[in-house]
Parts: structure tokens; sequence; C-alpha cells
């Protein structure tokens, strides 16, 4: 078959669709208001609540800290949590029911791309909220934090957002439909934060059932690895591999989720015509 | 070598054939129609060339790719227009064809396919806030912003009105012009009619006939219609036993209303106009018709027989 010759000119480089990628999604996230609301807004809301109600909080017996120590890293955690895991299963779950995710699947944009993509922006726009939630503790409540801390603080945080992109990617792969997206997230997500340091301290020997419960799930070791960078009494390294392992894990287990159950085309009924097209 | 070239395509959903045994080929800068009724299997025969279903069986190729197996290089070279697709109701319409049109190797400046769309003046409106046809224009843009060699049209004007019809059919008829290859689904006999140089009639997953528009239409019993209404109603009287028996067609009567199916429409018209003259009347509302494509295609899906294609 000579006669389909190639063309001349080439596709655009995976790198410069890759920064169009994520420049594309930041857009879409910072022209939805309520998503930009929830994700950067209300973790703030939680630090100036927590603050006022709390004086000092214990994480340890005996040991205490000032509230907005403990909090606002912990929501900095919920902010960068929010900001991938919950708004990419969210996400791209209505954009398949929208018809979107198969337009893309239509065009030479490679899937991968369109992925990383997603999982791009959403670790900028988690740390745009973290930073955001640190800047408001240091500037208005005072709290500290070590420079021999920030590298391992910084690591941690990759590696948690990351993880926490990849449960998104495999969030929006079990959801079945855009509709029950943001319940799913809701269901599995706030739960788990009450028993992760994240809303309540569950350091002080808290019952072991509660210990083990949030020990299952990675979001109490993303936020005790990131508190450790924070926590004034830490005499240990603020390096906590293991924590990091039990993240990386839940990634691992989410990218393989996302991998296997990922889906381009509308939810069969759910999807066609229900969305906000809205044609004839 | 034909652009794209079908053979034996078959394709099942659980028990449900959808496409069975189907064959065709495009040649290059040809616009070619599935034409039939919804169900029929036009939706799954393109979405299989586009790369988006797997097939059962029978061989594809497209641009000498086989669309199962194709990456980003073939997607790079085609143009999709589905059915049925979203838009990012965060973009305007500019950003969305700058976006889409980036990653492809080729592509058409913005402003030359809006004019193309006819979307002049609206690039910077959020696409959430356009009309359901300025969407679909949107859909026409994005499959145009990377210069296909092969466009597929999977129903384009569907839930137009008539003068978007038009300008689509124009738009359409230009892209033609500039040697874009056309694979087109419709059920619209006009459209058809007005676009394809090649129509195939796709009936339950298979094709029941093929050809240009104007064979097609001639391929049917090049039989006349005649109709007219009785001055009484009366058809069953003794002088018109006699008239009916004498003409060379069918006759039957609706309603008051004598129809006469007939290759000899010069010496029935003769006779039936003779009769009405002799008796001193008219012929009350005389027809005479020529068969349209409309009637060819709707003898071809079976709907004079009452057979017609299910929803699967």
């Amino acid at each position: 078959m000579p006669e389909w010759e190639a063309h001349e000119a080439e596709v655009p480089s995976a790198v410069v669709l890759l920064w169009r990628q994520v420049g594309y999604q930041n857009r879409l996230f910072t022209r939805t208001p309520v998503s930009a609301f929830f994700t950067l807004v209300f973790p703030l809301i939680f630090l100036v609540l927590f603050g006022a109600l709390f004086d000092g909080i214990d994480i340890a017996s005996g040991v205490e800290v000032d509230a907005a120590q403990f909090y606002a890293p912990g929501l900095a955690v919920f902010a960068a949590v929010s900001a991938t895991y919950t708004n990419i299963g969210i996400g791209v779950a209505i954009y398949r029911d929208e018809g979107v995710l198969k337009r893309i699947r239509g065009t030479p944009l490679p899937r991968w791309i369109y992925m990383a993509g997603v999982v791009g922006s959403g670790v900028v726009i988690a740390a745009a909220g973290a930073l955001l939630m640190l800047s408001v503790g240091f500037l208005l409540y005072g709290i500290e934090m070590e420079m021999a801390n920030v590298l391992p603080a910084a690591a941690t945080f990759v590696v948690g957002v990351a993880s926490f992109s990849l449960l998104g990617l495999a969030l929006a792969a079990m959801a079945p439909s855009g509709q029950s997206a943001p319940a799913l997230a809701n269901a599995t997500l706030l739960p788990v934060a009450f028993v992760s340091n994240v809303f309540i301290s569950v350091r002080n020997d808290p019952p072991a059932w509660l210990d083990l419960l949030g020990d299952v799930f990675p979001l109490k070791a993303f936020a005790d690895a990131f508190f450790a960078a924070f926590d004034p009494f830490e005499e240990a390294s603020a390096y906590k591999p293991w924590l990091l392992l039990r993240m990386g894990v839940w990634g691992l287990a989410g990218a393989l989720v996302a991998v296997r159950k990922f889906r381009w085309e509308p939810s069969t009924g759910a999807g066609r015509g229900a969305g906000r097209r809205g044609r004839r | 070598m034909p652009v794209v070239t079908v053979t034996d395509l078959a394709k099942s959903y659980g028990p449900v054939k959808a496409v069975d045994g189907l064959s065709f080929t495009v040649e290059k800068g040809e616009v070619f129609a599935l034409l039939g009724p919804n169900g029929a299997g036009k939706s799954t025969v393109v979405e299989i060339l586009e790369g988006h279903r797997t097939r059962d069986g029978g061989d594809v190729s497209v641009l000498g790719r086989d669309p199962g197996t194709a990456g980003q290089e073939y997607r790079d070279r085609i143009g999709i227009v589905l059915q049925e697709a979203g838009i990012e109701r965060e973009l305007t319409v500019s950003e969305a064809l700058v976006h889409y049109g980036a990653c492809y190797s080729r592509r058409r400046p913005v402003d030359e396919v809006l004019a193309l769309v006819g979307l002049t003046g609206l690039g910077d409106r959020r696409t959430h806030q356009l009309s359901g046809g300025q969407k679909r224009r949107v859909d026409l843009a994005l499959g145009l912003i990377g210069d296909p060699e092969v466009l597929f049209l999977d129903e384009p004007t569907t839930g137009f009105d008539p003068s978007a019809r038009r300008h689509a059919w124009e738009m359409i008829e230009g892209l033609k012009a500039l040697g874009t290859t056309i694979l087109l689904t419709s059920h619209y006999m006009d459209e058809v009619q007005v676009l394809a140089d090649r129509v195939a009639v796709v009936v339950e997953g298979r094709i029941v006939a093929e050809d240009t528009p104007a064979e097609l239409r001639g391929s049917a019993d090049s039989e006349t219609m005649i109709r007219f209404r009785f001055p009484d109603g009366n058809a069953t009287s003794g002088p018109v036993v006699d008239l009916l028996g004498g003409l060379a067609g069918r006759a039957s009567v609706k309603n008051g209303v004598l129809e006469v199916c007939t290759e000899e429409p010069t010496a029935d018209l003769n006779l039936l106009t003779r009769w009405a003259l002799d008796r001193g009347g008219r012929l009350e509302g005389l027809e005479v018709t020529t068969p349209t494509l409309e009637d060819v295609y709707l003898d071809l899906i079976g709907e004079g027989s009452g057979t017609g294609a299910g929803d699967a």
C-alpha cells in the first residue's frame, strides 16, 4: 500500500502537548467558581473556625500545640486531596458523561497525555491550595516550621498529591455516572478525614479500632507525614518513608484500577442527552 | 485505490446484530452517504471506522490503515463529527478550536473555520451560551480544525431548522470542492440527494441498495401514480367497474380517492379523462406523480410492507 504517504508535518511533541494540557485543565478549573471555592476557600474557613474553637490540640498524651500549628498543615493536606482526588474524580466523570472524553479520544492527543494533564493540573491546584493555607497559617496565626523541614514536607506533598490524583482517576473510572461521582467522592473522603488527623486529632491515645481504621487509608499517612515537618516536638527526621510507602501503594492501586476500568464513552443511558448540552 | 474500504463488516451487541456483513468503498474526494432509519447500524459502522468501536468480523481500511489498531498518526488525518459529543462549557468557541487544533500536525486557521461553519463573530462566546444549532456547528468546526483528509459526519444536521440545514449543506459542498473525502450518515432523503455522490441504503445492518442518488431513484419500478377524487364518492357502481377494468395499471380506492399505479400513464390518463368528459364532469384533485427517492427509500426499508427496522 504505497499511496498513503505520511504527513510531512510532525505532530507536536509530547512535552508541548502536556504543557498545553495542564494549562487547559487549569483554565477549566479557574472558570468553575464552585470548585475553586470548595478547593481553595472552604479549607480556610475550617482553619478560621477551628482556630476560634480550640486553644490547643493534644498531639500526644500531655503534649499540646497551638490549634493552628496542628490544623494549618492538616487542612493544607485536605485542600490538596480535594484538588486531586475529589476534583479529578468528579470532573472526569462529568466530562465522560457529557461526551467530552469521547471527543478527545477521537483526536490525535495521546490518551496518556490527557491523563497526565489531568494529574498535572491537579498537582498545581493542590500546591496552590496548600500554599494559600500555609501562608495564612504563617502570616495570621504565627505557625512555625524549621527550614530544615521544607524539603521533607515537599517530598511528602509530591508523593501525596500524586497518589491522590491517581486515586481520583480511579474514582472517575469507578463512578457509574457524573451525577453519582460527587456523592461517591464525599462518602469515601469525609468519614476517612475524621479518623486521619485532619479535622480532629486522633493522636492522643485513640481507641485501637479508630487508630487502625485511619492506618488502613492513605489520608492519615499523608497528614501525619506532612505534620511531622510542623511538629515542634518531633525529634526524629521529618522524612517518613513508611508513611510515604503507604500512600504510594494506594496510588499504585489507584493507577491499576484507572488503567483497567477507565471508560471514555458516556455511561449507557446516563449521559446521552442528560448532560448539559440539550440539543434539539 | 479507495480511501475507505469496508469488507464483510460485522458487529453484534449481545444477541443483536448491529452490522451484519456490510461492504462498501469510498473513493478519494467522494461524498459517500449511509442512509437508513434510526437503529439501522449506520453509527456503529462509522464509529468502527473512527476507531471508537471494535469490530467482530470483516476487514476495514481507511487511508491504508486499520482503524482498530491505528494510533495518533491516523487520528491526525481524520476529522470526526460524532452524533453526540460534549464541549467544555468553560471555554469560548475560539479557545476550544485553538486547544483542539493544537494537537494536529496540520490545522486550519481558527477564523477560516469559524467562517466555514457560519460562526463568524461568535468566537468569544462561551460554548454553553450557544443554541443547539450553533453547538452543532462547533462540532463541525472541531471536526475540521485539523484539516482532515477524511471527514466522518454522523447525522450532521439532525435538529437543524431548514435554513441552518441549507447552510450546512453549502458548507459540506464547499469541503467537497476542496477535495475532502466525506463519509456521511443521514436519515434525510433530501440531504443525501443534495450532497452524496453515492448512497448506500442500510437496513438492519445490511446494505440493501447502493448507487448514485439519481440511479437509485431510477431503479424503482418506474410506475406513475395517478390520483383523483370521485365526484360523488361512489366507487362501486357499474360504469366505474367497467372503467377500472379497461386500465392498464392497478387501481384501488381509498377514502373516495382513486389511485392508479401504472406503467402506461399516457393511455390510462387518456381513458380517465375521456371518461370524465363523457360524463360532463372533471377529475377532481387530479395528481400525477413519478416516484421520488423517498418512495424508493421507503420501499427499500420496508415501510410499505410493514417490516420496518427495529430500534437496535
